[in-house]
Order: structure tokens, then sequence, then C-alpha cells
């Protein structure tokens, strides 16, 4: 398990400065976001994107 | 002696008779509880704000039983600490789901179709919400508390608010966290949500109905 009780760690790249532990949730998140966009959704009908379903 | 008929009253230009026609006008139940949608909603794009939905109802519920416990429930009780931990991941998955229908919803361009207050009050629902989770981070009594209200004091009193709204005040921020910011929180997603039932659901860019080009 990660022990959280202690000083942050950071991600240092020359003048951007962020903590790994918000680097993960924002990559996290991102991830999220592309991952919704190209899984498909079961039962969905993407050749018919007029039709009510 | 002679006794008068007894009648109904009634008026077309009541305001009851007028706020329901109005309401009625503007959500018939076929829209207010809609079973069928749009093909594109079959997406998983479209299932954040519904995410949003279910994390604030399960940070509603762990809320209102943190609340029987007391402010320092969760320092001495397992059950009390396991239901701040409940309402803490809850608030963490909110702002993670909210954020991604922010995505999805700005790459949509979601403000077309006359859905300009929609977009509104989802903007409103999350300044809002901030508001809510930082008063939470200030009434954990704790250190981290004390850390986090004694660095925003300085922000608050640089924007001159801070007589007013004191981040020092345990019982002042407690009080805004439970009961004036989660009242506007629910104030407005409910608006929010009538809104999008209202407007229907925005279709994706390049099918839009006629009418909906035009607005």
């Amino acid at each position: 398990m990660i022990d959280l009780n202690g000083p942050g760690h950071y991600l240092t790249l020359g003048w951007f400065q962020i903590s790994y532990a918000n680097a993960i949730v924002i990559t996290g998140m991102i991830a999220l976001f592309v991952l919704a966009l190209v899984i498909p959704f079961p039962g969905g009908d993407h050749g018919a994107p007029e039709e009510e379903r | 002696m002679s006794q008068a008929p007894a009648t109904d009253i009634a008026s077309d230009d009541s305001w009851t008779a007028r706020l329901r026609r109005r309401t009625l006008d503007a959500m018939p139940s076929e829209q207010l509880l809609p079973d069928r949608q749009p093909a594109y909603v079959a997406s998983w794009i479209y299932v954040f704000g519904v995410a949003s939905l279910a994390a604030l109802a399960v940070i509603t519920v762990t809320g209102l039983v943190l609340t029987l416990g007391g402010l320092t429930w969760w320092h001495r009780s397992s059950v009390g600490h396991f239901m701040n931990s409940l309402h803490l991941w809850s608030v963490q998955l909110f702002f993670v789901f909210m954020v991604v229908h922010l995505w999805g919803k700005f790459f949509m361009a979601a403000w077309r179709g006359r859905r300009a207050l929609t977009w509104m009050t989802g903007v409103v629902a999350f300044l809002v919400s901030i508001g809510a989770a930082f008063t939470g981070y200030l009434v954990q009594t704790s250190f981290d508390a004390q850390w986090i209200a004694s660095e925003a004091k300085d922000g608050i009193n640089a924007i001159g608010v801070g007589a007013r709204w004191n981040v020092l005040d345990v019982g002042q921020m407690l009080l805004w966290h439970v009961a004036l910011l989660p009242l506007g929180v629910s104030l407005i997603v409910l608006a929010h949500v009538l809104l999008v039932r209202v407007r229907g659901v925005v279709p994706p860019i390049g099918f839009e109905s006629g009418e909906e080009r035009r607005s």
C-alpha cells in the first residue's frame, strides 16, 4: 500500500511542477475520456444516428 | 330560510392554474420521464452526467448519515471512519465524472439549439460544488483542515469577503457545508436536469434537426 502520511512527491520538468497524485488523477481522467469516445456502447447501433432506439 | 346552493369556485386565472398550465406546457410527462432516447445517446460519453448524479446521491446519503454521528464521529468510530471515507471518495468520483462530462459537452458545443441555460446551470453547479467540497475540507476537524483554513484565509481576505465569510470559523463553515451549499447544488442540479429534459440531449455536431439548425 502507498503511505500517504508524508510529504507529497513532485514531478518537476523545468518551470512545470505537479504532484504525482494530481498527475495520476488527471492522466486517469483523460484516459477515461478517450476510452468513453472509442469503446463501443453495448447495444448501440452506430450506423443510424438519426433513428430512435 | 333558503340556503344558497354550494358551487365550486374555479378560475382559469388563478396562479395555481396558470402555473399548472405553464409547467405541463414546458414539461409534458413523456418528455420529463422519457422511455426512448435518440440513437446517438448510445455512447459512453453520454454516461457521465448520470454518473455524476449517482455520485451526488451517494454524497447526500453518506453526508446525512455523518450528521447523525456528529463532526468528530469519524475520529473515534470505525463505522464513522468508513462513512467519512465513502463521503470523501464519492466526492472525488463526483468531480471526476463532472469534469469528463464537462469535456464531452464542451467538445460537442452542448450550448447549441437553445441550450445556453442548460450549459450555464452546469457551470454554476460546478462552481458551487467546488465551494461545497472546499468547506468539507475545512470541517474535517484535523490538522489538514487547520492548514487549509489558515492558507485559504489570505486568499479569501484578498478578495474582500473574509469579514463575512470566515474560513477559520468552523461553525460557519460547517453550516455552509451541510445546509446552504448542498441546498444550492441540489437546486441547480435539479434545474439542470429539468432543462436537459425540456431541451433534449444535445445531438452530435452535424446531426441537428432542421429546427435546431435555425435556432
